[in-house]
């Protein structure tokens, strides 16, 4: 079914009797020629760009919960491509403008919203290391601004400008960056990849994979043992155990982010802003809710909440930086599993073992590459070569010295 | 989240700097093959549940400390001093 305006209105008139299940249920099948672990924002975009670009229909998409229920169902929805890093850089262009035609390219509202982004600086070390990011941006054929005092107080004048701490020197304005509905990715990217015949199977967790003389020949799960010549793990935070059944260690350590939601306001806050100095950045929701976060608690953990010196220390950032906001009534938060690698960028790799490729090590930046990592990791498993875009994304580079490292803290698991 | 510090009892947590997992107290010998490095240095079980991890009670008495907790439920089970660890009982398979 082709959702549009004439849809809706059709459909209104006639009692909304016509509506049908946006994707199939399917019973696993026995075999397939691609299986992808893991029904998150990567793993559907992986299948949809597999059936879309590569003909590869009859593939699995294994969910152990429902469709769009890890990382991809709650986060701070920001999408970007200010990167500075060649490898990233160009990974996250192509990510953006994927982004740009997604709606059309899906048929579904994914409320893409290209509000702005505006990443503050407070010193001039720090403006003159922004201006090469920003020129980077530009030679990447990406946008950016920079701003000075006067230039961030038009577009955000409700900033503490005059705080003692962090004064407020200027920004980077990102104007194609922006947000875009979360849940609504997950759902577009799986209807599409179910039109095209990908079977999304729900509660089907993957307990086993099987390999044999170093060739991946499906795995068990439970609904029972699925063959496959080709299998993707792509498992975002529990990436770890779903290697560790292939008999892997990943450079991987999976800790907790917090985020925060407040009580519906009215439009308040029309950009992203980001304040790297305190460690947070915030926008509103299209419900009106503002949304914000800080850093990592900085310990492993897979408990989906955190502990409360990282509210305290979000709160403290948020009320330094628009003390506007301090009356706003916080009304949920929560703690999402990232897998971190020592560098903070991603893992898209084959493995040592023949059909088992991985897509993996998101850190806190998995959202907006979701198109371009289903695009990247879909190339790898129906041609065998990395996409042009993700080559550098390699699972050997901490080996190898070949290091992203994106915030230039150094490649340890608690730096980044 | 509170941490026991064998020398200086519970802490709050942000007294703590938190360096990894215990894979670090395996360091390679002198010329070990360069995989041990990466194994020692990236590579890591990240368990759900039980795990091992060096914590250093930076604005404490500056030991660093093995803490034994679960990685699901945050629940601490043990802390001890990296200092008064024997060989035994490090972590088996370690690459030389």
């Amino acid at each position: 079914m082709r959702y549009s305006g004439l849809k809706v209105i059709t459909e209104g008139l006639f009692g909304n009797k016509g509506w049908k299940p946006a994707w199939r249920n399917p019973a696993p099948k026995a075999e397939y020629d691609a299986i992808i672990i893991g029904g998150g924002g990567h793993g559907l975009s992986t299948a949809y760009y597999l059936a879309k670009n590569h003909g590869l229909t009859n593939i699995a998409v294994l969910e152990k919960g429902y469709l769009g229920s890890g990382n991809i169902g709650r986060n701070t929805t920001i999408v970007r491509a200010n990167y500075f890093l060649p490898g990233n850089s160009q990974f996250y262009s192509h990510s953006l403008k994927l982004w740009e035609g997604l709606e059309a390219d899906l048929n579904y509202n994914v409320m893409h919203s290209q509000r702005g982004l505006i990443n503050l600086f407070h010193s001039d070390g720090q403006r003159d290391a922004f201006a090469r990011r920003g020129n980077a941006m530009i030679n990447q054929g990406d946008d950016a601004e920079l701003l000075d005092r006067e230039g961030v107080r038009k577009h955000l004048p409700y900033l503490d400008f005059e705080q003692t701490r962090f004064p407020i020197y200027g920004g980077l304005l990102h104007r194609r960056g922006g947000t875009a509905r979360h849940d609504a990715v997950a759902w577009g990217y799986a209807r599409g990849a179910d039109q095209r015949g990908v079977d999304l199977i729900q509660n089907c967790e993957v307990t086993g994979i099987d390999i044999e003389n170093g060739v991946v020949k499906g795995v068990q799960t439970t609904r029972g043992p699925i063959r496959a010549k080709k299998v993707g793990m792509i498992a975002a935070g529990r990436s770890g155990q779903v290697a560790a059944m292939a008999g892997m260690r990943l450079p991987v350590e999976s800790h907790i982010l917090q985020a925060f939601v407040t009580e519906g306001l009215k439009p308040v806050i029309d950009h992203v802003i980001s304040f790297g100095m305190g460690h947070f950045y915030i926008s509103q929701s299209d419900k009106g809710g503002l949304v914000f976060g800080g850093d990592l608690d900085f310990y492993a953990s897979y408990a989906s909440r955190g502990n409360l010196p990282m509210v305290e220390h979000v709160m403290e950032a948020g009320m330094t930086l628009m003390p506007m906001i301090g009356r706003a009534k916080v009304l949920r938060s929560w703690g999402g599993i990232m897998d971190m690698t020592p560098d903070g960028s991603p893992i898209i790799d084959k493995t040592h073992i023949e059909g088992l490729f991985i897509d993996c090590g998101w850190n806190y930046g998995g959202f907006k590459a979701v198109p371009a990592s289903g695009w990247c990791m879909a190339h790898l498993m129906a041609t065998g070569d990395s996409h042009p875009v993700a080559r550098r994304f390699r699972l050997n580079r901490f080996a190898t010295g070949h290091l992203l490292d994106e915030e230039g803290t150094g490649s340890q698991h608690n730096l980044h | 989240m509170r941490i026991t510090c064998p020398l200086c009892g519970p802490r709050d947590r942000r007294e703590f700097y938190y360096y990894g997992a215990e894979d670090y107290l395996n360091r390679p010998t002198e010329g070990a093959a360069p995989e041990a490095w990466d194994d020692y240095l990236h590579l890591r079980d990240n368990p759900a549940g039980m795990t091992r991890d060096l914590w250093y009670h930076e604005q404490g008495c500056a030991a660093w400390l093995r803490v034994t907790r679960n990685t699901v439920t945050h629940e601490i089970s043990e802390t001890e001093l990296v200092s008064a660890l024997k060989p035994g009982d490090l972590k088996k398979g370690a690459r030389t």
